[in-house]
């Protein structure tokens, strides 16, 4: 187990890094520097610029001062907002993208593991058919469509909700609505199959004909080893939910770090780039490794030390 | 019937080799009804297809897609109009007989506009899933045919590159290479290939083991010769179905990439675009701008979600009832 969790963590250490090299090549591959395009400033103050922005130095100099600066965290100053770093950025949009983000995802997993145990419960029955159809539409309507649906129909014509920002409750319901739908629709599927699929096992025939009541077989067996399958694609569904903060961020007007990190593609604000991308990958990545080992802990089934093998 | 055998067995000569033709007599009876084929035979794809064909919304998804193909080929000759041709005097007019779903902010026809965008979205979307395919079934094949350290070393790249945030790349690609079809269709194809070439993979890695394709090789077929013949048919089904799911999500990432401000430029329309310009407005009640380009990506998402969903229950021998 130990081994396994070093291997992965190396694997993550390893894929954050592939991601900070890529996105370092890819910045200094886009011709000249990124204060060409401003016409205002003279020879010597495009020099001191790029002294202040350690541009003078050889790309492989740079290339270690940047590896440094994502150790240690410190991602430099904007250079579209002056005033600010990347740091002052980040630390003012992670926390509301971050609760919005859990919101979100807390909501996708009740409603679609209820979702998806209603469906299997009454297989072929009318609830089965209702919550499939919800799940196909969730998973084929985008988010920045249903966002502004919602918008529309809830807030602006029905007025039931404030129709942008991120101040109250009343305030969350419309994004993480528009955010959770997709991700809701995913588990929904994932647990109707795999409950399905676990409900014909002899062990549940067991446990029914031992008499134990109806729900507790649902819940203490079923759904337990139902789950398995919603545990391996969180990540992926971390993935979804935090570029989905993008488009629902920007169309709510919601303050996030994903509205920093569009109007830094917008204004193509390099280091805001470079530092945001980076920290939603290492995010990201390290979601996944927690996810991982969460699995492994959770699935007797899997031994972990055995994978080494491969 | 005794005395006959070994009436025969007399005949030859015991260090023989050659066995007499008398031998193979076919038995009496033997040809009558019960050995022949009474239905003609179906081939896997004949199969699937009637499964497929019984599947009704499956089927509704893949009549939509058609006729979606159809419109985007001759829906913009069926105005006067063109997809670029702005008039100040019609600016934001509803859905009417002279304009059917209605003009934009710059007087452009919303109907001509739409099918333009169909074009591009599923110019994207095909063109993506096929690089994804070439990429992946050689990556994929490759790697599993190959299998011990090959594998090991390719899978770990693969590996590496499946864990990268897709959409992240996506968008770094973008900034750096800016915005226009060829790269969007590049950036969606860089990492995109990586779950194509899994599943080749592990369906070869399978495949490669069964007795035909050992009995192949006793036959002495060259390796590009079982690739194609033996192992390539049986993982077409899993490709397929991986294929009409790349399909949707290269189109919904487009429109998610135009509402970044880095979907196709002008005098380009996507989906995407259109309904990420149409935004704007959305409070002055111009529906028509959003609903359309968004019914369309929903619609034809949905389409290419349920025939995924309906090939791969017809794709799927275990699946057989």
């Amino acid at each position: 187990m130990v081994r396994y969790i070093l291997k992965r963590f190396f694997m993550m250490i390893l894929t954050i890094w592939i991601i900070a090299t890529l996105t370092f090549v890819l910045m200094n591959a886009i011709p000249g520097s990124p204060f060409n395009e401003e016409r205002t400033s003279n020879e010597a103050v495009q020099e001191n610029l790029e002294r202040h922005f350690n541009l003078d130095e050889p790309p492989i100099v740079q290339y270690f001062i940047y590896l440094k600066s994502i150790a240690t965290l410190d991602f430099g100053p904007s250079i579209k907002k002056p005033n600010s770093t990347v740091n002052d950025l980040l630390g003012r949009g992670f926390p509301i993208s971050a609760e919005l983000g859990i919101i979100a995802i807390l909501v996708a997993l009740f409603s679609g593991i209820i979702l998806g145990v209603l469906a299997a419960l009454r297989h072929n029955g009318i609830i089965d058919y209702l919550a499939m159809t919800i799940a196909v539409l969730g998973i084929s309507i985008p988010n920045f469509v249903l966002a502004t649906l919602l918008i529309q129909q809830l807030a602006v014509n029905g007025g039931f909700f404030p129709v942008a920002t991120w101040q109250s409750p009343m305030h969350m319901v419309l994004p993480t609505l528009a955010l959770a739908t997709g991700p809701m629709a995913i588990i929904a599927r994932l647990t109707r199959s795999s409950m399905l699929e676990v409900l014909t096992q002899d062990y549940i025939k067991m446990a029914r004909a031992k008499g134990l009541a109806p729900y507790k077989v649902v819940i203490k067996h079923a759904l337990k080893n139902a789950l398995m399958p919603v545990v391996t694609i969180l990540g992926t569904l971390l993935a979804g939910i935090l570029t989905g903060t993008f488009v629902i961020e920007k169309i709510f007007a919601i303050p996030g770090m994903g509205k920093y990190f569009v109007e830094s593609i917008n204004q193509r604000d390099y280091p805001v780039i470079m530092g945001t991308t980076v920290f939603y990958s290492a995010f990201l990545v390290f979601a996944l490794f927690l996810v991982d080992i969460a699995y492994g802990l959770l699935d007797p089934r899997i031994k972990l030390h055995k994978e080494e093998g491969n | 019937m005794k005395s006959q055998t070994t009436q025969s067995h007399d005949h030859i000569d015991p260090n023989s080799k050659e066995i007499p033709l008398d031998w193979f007599k076919p038995l009496e009876g033997a040809n009558d009804s019960a050995n022949t084929v009474v239905r003609p035979s179906l081939s896997y794809w004949k199969d699937a297809w009637i499964r497929l064909r019984s599947n009704y919304i499956a089927m509704g998804g893949l009549i939509f897609l058609i006729l979606l193909g159809i419109m985007a080929i001759i829906g913009p000759y069926l105005t006067p109009y063109s997809v670029s041709e702005t008039s100040l005097a019609n600016q934001n007019q509803p859905p009417s007989s002279t304009y059917w779903f209605g003009t934009d902010n710059l007087g452009r026809d919303v109907f001509t506009r739409t099918w333009y965008g169909a074009r591009i979205s599923l110019f994207v979307g095909i063109m993506a899933a096929l690089i994804d395919f070439t990429v992946g079934v050689i990556y994929g094949g490759v790697s599993g045919y190959k299998g011990g350290r090959t594998d090991n070393l390719m899978m770990r790249i693969v590996e590496i590159l499946y864990g990268l945030p897709y959409l992240l790349v996506v968008i770094l690609l973008l900034v750096v290479l800016g915005p226009s079809l060829s790269t969007i269709i590049l950036a969606l194809t860089v990492t995109g290939w990586v779950g194509m070439a899994r599943i080749v993979r592990g369906q070869v890695l399978q495949i490669k083991n069964y007795e035909f394709v050992h009995a192949s090789k006793s036959f002495g077929a060259k390796t590009s010769r079982i690739i194609r013949k033996n192992l390539l048919p049986n993982t077409m089904g899993p490709i397929i179905v991986q294929m009409t799911l790349t399909v949707p999500t290269a189109i919904f990432a487009e429109a998610f990439l135009s509402f970044l401000g880095l979907g196709v430029q002008f005098p380009f329309a996507s989906w995407g675009v259109m309904a990420n310009d149409a935004l704007t407005t959305i409070l002055s009640g111009h529906w028509w701008r959003l609903f359309f380009p968004a019914f369309f990506i929903s619609a034809t998402m949905f389409a290419f979600n349920v025939l995924g969903d309906g090939l791969q229950d017809a794709l799927d021998p275990k699946l057989r009832r």
